[in-house]
């Protein structure tokens, strides 16, 4: 489980986190919406340890993420799908798949590493002859998908998808929804994803988190979304220019 | 203006400046202790081998072999002012071990191996690379800057122990060639007159400024802003700390070796 209580990040005069709080229970899938530039992969990050946050406590299986002691131990329970994919320009597809084993505490030999990225590929519907090419020759959504493939090779416990589907036209963004679906379902893992794609939020969660103001303002299961009654959720999801949030003309 | 607004700026300046010496020597450090730990990265230091000692080599010898020439000429010419010619030799031995062979390989790699590591790195950062390098439990200082920083002190000084003999060369070819000198008797002057000092302060210089072009390529593309003018900035700025820094390290370096 995952609970980050009263987290606070500032950047020089922009307060971006103002005392978010929330907790993903283990082995859901939780969606954290809300407008761009509202803090929302400043919220992953600083649980990953990427940011520090200025004040509040991130705990995972309750501990705090800021005092893990062994840090490679604790990053190798995370995947993550980084929203431009960050797949690495100087690897082939299969040893970006294959990072993670390939070196550090989880390292295996390499035909078995290459063996599992194969494996993995497949798995986010990619065949093998792409695994010798490099991350630039393919396309968004084929690289969309290397990175999910790399999030999910050392079979994580969480994983966190930071907008997976931006970028892709809506036929892909309907593929990876279900792979991501699917996949953590099959893992039993726990996901946090962020994204402002309303037709993502409903394939993929289970719960959802609207982050707006620094702080979570509405939280509650996917199911009750719609009649939340709460007016920033309501604007959002039916994407409207009036109503409380400020919309920049 | 004000007097005090002048102090105030002039404060600020110098304050600046200083942090970013702490920052840069911190860095250093940092890097230097992770040279020194495991884990090692065996595969990306045998790569910054081959882009920052092979792949330079063509540049190096290039640069050196121009430079020796054009020496040996501008000896022979300033020396004949006053029946000086004879000491193109020396000149050109003590001048490119000394001075040239290094100064010069160290901008070169400051131009060709400081840009592609800030570039790099920087376009790293802003594609979220550095990020994911974390996330997969591999510290971007280890897997990045260390194999870059060691590659560079292990090779930069074999550059400028190949730049010096090129350089001597290039002197030797013109002055053989074009200006009647004995072969064998300008090889012999060559050798009897560098001294053992002269070698070891060219490799010390050619290790410090190699340490000086990787640390500024590394510092600059970890610390880069964002977007494409964040990596212009990146790249532009750790060429300009490099060379200037490589110019100032030689001075103090020729200090250390010749002032005595």
């Amino acid at each position: 489980m995952i609970r980050m209580e009263n987290v606070h990040k500032a950047f020089g005069n922009n307060r971006v986190l103002q005392g978010m709080t929330l907790e993903v229970p283990r082995g859901t899938s939780t969606v954290i919406i809300g407008g761009s530039g509202t803090g929302k992969s400043v919220a992953l990050k600083c649980v990953l340890g990427l940011i520090r946050p200025d004040s509040g406590k991130i705990y995972v299986d309750g501990k705090d993420a800021a005092d893990t002691g062994d840090r490679d131990a604790f990053l190798a329970r995370f995947g993550m799908l980084f929203q431009g994919g960050a797949l690495f320009d100087s690897l082939p597809v299969w040893q970006n798949v294959a990072f993670r084993l390939l070196r550090g505490s989880l390292k295996r030999p390499v035909d078995e590493a290459r063996a599992i990225a194969i494996e993995k590929l497949r798995r986010v519907g990619l065949k093998p002859d792409v695994a010798d090419r490099l991350p630039a020759e393919l396309s968004g959504g084929m690289q969309k998908r290397v990175g999910l493939a790399r999030a999910i090779a050392a079979e994580p416990e969480i994983i966190f998808f930071d907008e997976p589907t931006t970028g892709l036209d809506p036929i892909m963004a309907g593929v990876i929804n279900e792979l991501i679906r699917e996949i953590v379902t099959e893992m039993g893992a726990t996901a946090m994803t962020i994204t402002h794609d309303m037709t993502s939020v409903r394939a993929i969660a289970d719960n959802v988190a609207m982050l707006h103001g620094g702080v979570i303002q509405w939280t509650g299961p996917v199911a009750q979304m719609d009649d939340s009654g709460d007016p920033y959720l309501d604007q959002f999801i039916h994407g409207r220019a009036e109503g409380p949030i400020e919309a920049v003309r | 203006m004000n007097p005090l607004d002048l102090l105030a700026r002039l404060g600020r300046l110098v304050l600046s400046v200083m942090a970013s010496f702490g920052r840069v020597t911190l860095f250093t450090l940092d890097a230097a202790s992770h040279i020194l730990r495991p884990p090692y990265y065996p595969r990306e230091l045998g790569v910054a081998l081959l882009n920052i000692g092979w792949l330079s080599l063509p540049v190096v010898g290039l640069t050196a072999i121009f430079t020796g020439g054009a020496l040996a000429l501008q000896i022979y010419a300033g020396g004949a002012r006053f029946n000086a010619e004879a000491v193109v030799p020396q000149i050109v031995a003590i001048g490119m071990v000394r001075e040239l062979g290094p100064v010069l390989v160290g901008l070169m790699i400051a131009a060709r191996v400081t840009s592609s590591i800030a570039a790099e790195i920087a376009t790293m950062k802003v594609t979220e690379q550095i990020d994911a390098l974390v996330t997969l439990s591999t510290h971007p200082m280890k897997y990045l800057t260390a194999p870059r920083v060691l590659a560079a002190l292990i090779t930069v000084p074999v550059l400028v122990g190949i730049g010096d003999i090129i350089g001597i060369m290039g002197g030797y070819t013109v002055a053989v060639q074009n200006l009647g000198f004995n072969a064998a008797a300008y090889l012999q002057n060559t050798v009897d007159f560098l001294e053992t000092r002269d070698v070891v302060s060219s490799l010390v210089k050619g290790a410090v400024f190699g340490v000086i072009a990787a640390v500024m390529g590394c510092y600059y593309g970890m610390n880069s802003g964002r977007g494409a003018q964040g990596v212009g900035r990146a790249t532009k700025g750790s060429v300009e700390a490099a060379a200037v820094l490589i110019l100032a390290a030689n001075f103090v370096l020729t200090g250390v070796f010749f002032s005595i």
